[in-house]
């Protein structure tokens, strides 16, 4: 019978041929065999902001030989956090993730001491943002790396033309694209502040300042609360309200603030600023440059216009609202290692340079030795106008979170729950008197502490 | 010869045959096998939540230690939670009442229409139920929304000032039934619309002879004869939408000052983003007690009427 099949016999011989062709070849460094890495990063507002990310990325790979998986998260409906939060509780996912400001403190127990990294990134580069030692460091190890990429200052993104016309203020000459004050700067409070939203609004172009419960509203009342030295706990997280001098003039200036606002800035979200600004309405905002960043894309005639400078001075001195973000290393990963030779990576300043350059300026690094680069002085129309985006020493300012010193277990419920632009609404919005909104205050501090 | 007395001989065994196999072949074990994927998928997505959410509302914040109803206790204290199910039952209330006399109302119409023009007005008239929620909702959101609100720009033509539609917290609520509401009212229409069809055309035909008005067929013939669907499906909206979650996260996030949560986004508030899961459990399961209560009594009528008609 024929047999038209492969014999025994050829099999054999194309086996050994197949082999002995193998061996003889050169050896191909084949990619991977540092193992494989996947991190979930903040996905960027500005336009572009994660190529720098993407590009260090693939040289860090590269270099170490590492298959390296890159995933933008955004926060868009809290997206990133609900992954984390998956996450932390799967135990399972990715080998590192960026953590919004009070996650890293919410998951310490399960994120990888990244204390080795810290200490090499501080010998090189100059002591950390004490915010976020604050918010990274828990039970005595740092449990995440401050990142650059998303951390943002919240300053005043003004309109200059709108304030020169109808508030009478000159904020170009007030903060200068230099390193000093000029006239009037060191008369930029709280007040000043005031009676120029009460012009403005008189005016039809009043301040965008949301008061509801996202990040926006609660930063920069925060950092008006911090600037009058009012705090609702101390730091063992006991209410502080009765007697509390302090807070109830705090509060009183943010209700009267609030009557010179639009008059649905209790539902604003973390755009709606964002677009009062570039639609042309608002003559000011606290937000970093992002609004700027898309107003040079969708409204340049309102971009050429706009001017960062930095918050209001209290009485207590000049806060400026500060988020920053952290990178964290899950204990569940299976390449820590490598996880954290690439986070020292791009948190060096070579890597911090490029991924605030490619985002136009937003991104603040977590080093103060940090905020000179370039980028804040050339990035325009108008140039210079995020020279002052950045904390600096002719500021005197301090960057701050809200409800600092609250310990973070608390702080963290109190700022998801935006405690302090609510009791601003039941105030001027629900016609309660600043005692009952204090009493109301102070019981739900004590609510939220129970059950820890 | 079949007269009756014969007694049923046993049936003979097939050689071989033994008791699992018998078992294996019984119509009851075929069905339960054939409803097995069903039963997996409730179990493991329904039941197994349901269990592990009522374990995770027994303990602390950091779920080291065992607090059995602390939560509900801590939770019952707070002015905010208690505002929470008031909320959530004007909302349910609201919008499944105008949803009914809409759907109701709807359905009617429907049924007089020519057969021919039927189906297209159906078809559109169900367009707001069958798109994603969330989606619709987005839609709605940026109607009311601020900025760049289409209804305010429309009263403004006709120099209405404009509605705080989001910020003010009335006006949110409204918003939330506004939209809820119109996305609900559809699956009623549709419900109702079978119902009437099945109502007999001889009972109005009798009722004609006799003389009655058209209000009087309604409320002495048709409405008697929908009371159950009518009842099934105010019982089926109520649990739906006192579980909403999207329409509320899309469109208010529970603001202004917390005045438009329901349990869902508060529990998605406190259990997801302030990172208690434990109270945020506790907060969702509120709900099923209220639920239960509601759906005992409902489907108590039901069966009551059924027994009677029987």
């Amino acid at each position: 019978m024929t047999y038209h099949g492969i014999t025994r016999r050829d099999a054999l011989l194309t086996a050994t041929g197949i082999a002995a062709t193998a061996l003889a070849s050169p050896a191909v460094f084949a990619q991977g065999t540092g193992g494989s890495l996947r991190f979930a990063f903040w996905d960027h507002w500005v336009p572009g902001g994660n190529d720098a990310l993407r590009t260090l990325g693939t040289a860090w790979a590269e270099r170490n030989r590492v298959n390296l998986t890159l995933d933008f998260i955004n926060t868009t409906g809290n997206q990133l956090q609900l992954t984390a939060a998956a996450q932390a509780q799967a135990r399972s996912g990715h080998d590192g993730i960026s953590l919004t400001a009070w996650d890293v403190g919410a998951y310490a127990d399960q994120l990888e001491p990244v204390d080795d990294v810290i200490g090499r990134l501080i010998a090189a580069n100059g002591p950390i943002n004490p915010v976020a030692e604050f918010l990274a460091k828990r039970n005595g190890a740092w449990r995440g790396v401050p990142a650059t990429s998303g951390t943002q200052n919240k300053p005043a993104l003004c309109r200059f033309d709108l304030l020169q016309q109808h508030a009478g203020l000159d904020v170009r000459a007030m903060w200068p694209a230099r390193n000093e004050r000029g006239p009037g700067a060191d008369n930029w409070t709280w007040d000043t502040f005031l009676a120029a939203a009460q012009r403005c609004h008189a005016a039809g172009f009043p301040f965008g300042l949301p008061m509801g419960q996202f990040t926006d509203a609660v930063d920069w009342v925060g950092a008006l609360f911090l600037s009058y030295g009012a705090r609702m706990t101390d730091e063992r997280g006991n209410p502080t309200i009765r007697g509390n001098a302090e807070l109830r003039t705090a509060i009183d200036m943010a209700v009267r603030i609030s009557r010179f606002l639009p008059n649905d800035v209790w539902a604003w979200d973390d755009g709606s600023n964002n677009r009062s600004l570039i639609s042309g309405r608002s003559a000011l905002i606290f937000n970093p440059p992002s609004a700027w960043a898309v107003a040079k894309r969708d409204a340049p005639q309102v971009a050429e216009q706009c001017w960062t400078i930095p918050m209001p001075s209290g009485p207590r001195g000049r806060f400026i609202a500060y988020l920053p973000f952290n990178t964290g290393i899950w204990a569940f990963g299976r390449n820590k290692a490598a996880a954290k030779s690439f986070v020292e990576f791009i948190s060096s300043r070579e890597a911090a340079e490029a991924t605030t350059i490619r985002s136009a300026g937003y991104d603040i690094p977590p080093f103060a030795s940090m905020s000179d680069f370039k980028v804040w002085e050339t990035e325009g129309p108008p140039v210079g106008t995020l020279f002052n985006y950045p904390s600096k020493a002719h500021h005197q300012a301090q960057t701050s979170i809200a409800f600092s010193p609250a310990p973070p277990e608390l702080a963290s419920q109190m700022y998801i729950q935006a405690l302090n632009t609510k009791v601003i609404a039941r105030v001027a919005q629900g016609g309660e008197t600043v005692e009952v909104a204090l009493a109301w205050l102070e019981r739900e501090i004590t609510n939220m502490r129970r059950g820890g | 010869m079949a007269d009756g007395t014969t007694i049923m001989q046993a049936s003979a065994r097939a050689p071989g045959s033994t008791t699992l196999q018998r078992f294996a072949r019984r119509r009851s074990t075929i069905a339960f096998l054939m409803t097995l994927p069903l039963i997996a998928v409730i179990g493991g997505l329904v039941v197994w939540p349901a269990a592990y959410a009522i374990y995770l509302s027994t303990l602390n914040r950091r779920m080291t230690t065992f607090i059995g109803l602390e939560n509900f206790l801590i939770l019952l204290d707070s002015e905010t939670f208690r505002l929470v199910i008031w909320q959530s039952c004007f909302f349910a209330v609201t919008a499944v009442i105008l949803k009914a006399l809409i759907g109701f109302w709807l359905a009617h119409m429907l049924h007089h229409l020519p057969t021919k023009g039927q189906r297209k007005w159906r078809g559109m008239l169900l367009v707001p139920w069958v798109i994603p929620p969330a989606l619709s909702t987005l839609g709605w959101w940026w109607m009311f929304e601020p900025s760049y609100s289409s209804i305010n720009w429309v009263l403004a033509i006709f120099a209405v000032p404009s509605v705080p539609w989001l910020g003010e917290p009335w006006w949110a609520r409204i918003s939330v039934i506004i939209v809820n509401v119109w996305y609900g009212a559809p699956f009623f229409m549709i419900m109702y619309l079978a119902a009437l069809k099945s109502v007999p055309e001889q009972l109005y035909e009798a009722a004609a002879i006799d003389g009655a008005t058209s209000w009087q067929r309604l409320r002495y013939i048709t409405l008697p004869m929908m009371r159950n669907i009518i009842s099934i499906t105010v019982l089926f909206s109520l649990i739906v939408t006192f579980a909403n979650y999207d329409i509320v996260r899309v469109l208010t996030n529970g603001g202004p000052r917390d005045l438009t949560h329901v349990f869902a986004s508060y529990a998605f508030q406190v259990g997801i983003l302030s990172g208690n899961i434990p109270r945020g459990a506790a907060v969702s399961l509120f709900m099923f007690p209220i639920l239960a209560f509601i759906a005992f009594f409902v489907l108590r009528g039901v069966t009551r009427r059924n027994r009677e008609e029987a």
